[in-house]
């Protein structure tokens, strides 16, 4: 029905717009580390404790934006539309 | 078309089949990924030959490698114990082997080698052993009725719901691992394609960054949660 270069495209401009996933994890990433850099000026003491659950839950939080690169990677890589 | 082909051919990270052999019926390709597992499931076997060697002449006063092995246990102890509680006596083992092995998996990519963590077919067995692990603990400490009861937490037609979101921890467990392994493959595979010969010294602040501190982080992370589901199963009450 339509050419297979032009499904290519289109999945290339799919690709791009799922990695716009990357936003949210950007902003909670940014919010914890504001919020453990608050926590450490209030008791510097915890520092240690602070930045690992602060790096975990980061980590935890990056989980959408990385669904959001494999939806790419799959429609760049393995073109499941691609006749 | 051309200039795309030209570009896949110099970026270098998909998983390439070395070989390939019939196997009742069905073609089994042994790709990179194997190649990979095996270099870094041999280099940790050395390494505990050589570290079981020198724990066993252990000295009282530690000296070189015998310093660094006892500083690593105690650190993974510590976490683990930091994390369970009265539990943890089971679990060092299990935790341990699969920290160590995630952690070289990851530091590999420094070695030139694809990652073996950037291959799903790895993390997910990984994913679904942590699943079995947390639901045996489960069967075990909450018994059938408690597993029931469990399952129909608030209301008994919430079930379904309850089962997915069991269901989605292995997945999630071992997505986030290859995902995290595999965008830093990819970064790298860009910057080293696409640059060329700009790209000489200076990608080493990205390989500190997406190999050294990327890996250690979801190391860690992968480890921390496998622990929170099990010690939150092994919760009676």
């Amino acid at each position: 029905m339509f050419d297979s270069n032009f499904i290519l495209g289109c999945s290339a401009i799919g690709a791009g717009l799922a990695v716009i996933a990357g936003i949210g994890p950007g902003v909670g990433q940014g919010i914890a580390a504001g919020h453990a850099a608050s926590a450490v000026g209030r008791n510097p003491g915890a520092k240690g404790d602070i930045t690992g659950t602060m790096l975990l839950g980061q980590a935890v939080a990056e989980t959408t934006g990385l669904y959001g690169l494999l939806v790419a990677m799959l429609l760049l890589f393995v073109k499941p539309l691609v006749p | 078309m051309g200039a795309g082909l030209m570009l896949s051919a110099d970026l270098d990270f998909m998983i390439k089949g070395i070989f390939s052999f019939e196997l009742g019926g069905q073609t089994i390709w042994i790709t990179t990924s194997h190649v990979c597992l095996l270099i870094v499931v041999l280099s940790i076997c050395i390494l505990s030959f050589i570290a079981n060697g020198t724990m066993k002449k252990a000295s009282d006063v530690p000296t070189g490698f015998q310093n660094v092995l006892e500083l690593g246990i105690d650190a993974l102890d510590g976490m683990i114990k930091s994390t369970m509680g009265k539990h943890a006596k089971g679990f060092l083992n299990y935790i341990g082997t699969i920290f160590v092995f995630i952690l070289f998996s990851n530091l590999s990519g420094l070695l030139g080698l694809r990652a073996p963590t950037a291959d799903y077919g790895v993390t997910f067995p990984m994913g679904v052993l942590s699943f079995t692990l947390i639901f045996i603990q489960k069967l075990r400490y909450q018994k059938v009725s408690g597993f029931i009861k469990g399952l129909c937490d608030p209301w008994p037609f919430w079930a379904p719901i309850n089962v997915i979101g069991d269901l989605a921890v292995p997945i999630s467990l071992s997505l986030r691992l290859f995902a995290n392994v595999l965008s830093g493959t990819i970064m790298l595979a860009l910057i080293y394609g696409l640059l060329g010969w700009i790209a000489t010294i200076w990608p080493a602040v990205l390989h500190a960054y997406f190999d050294v501190f990327s890996g250690a982080i979801q190391t860690y992370v992968f480890c921390m949660l496998t622990m929170t589901y099990i010690a939150s199963a092994m919760d009676t009450d």
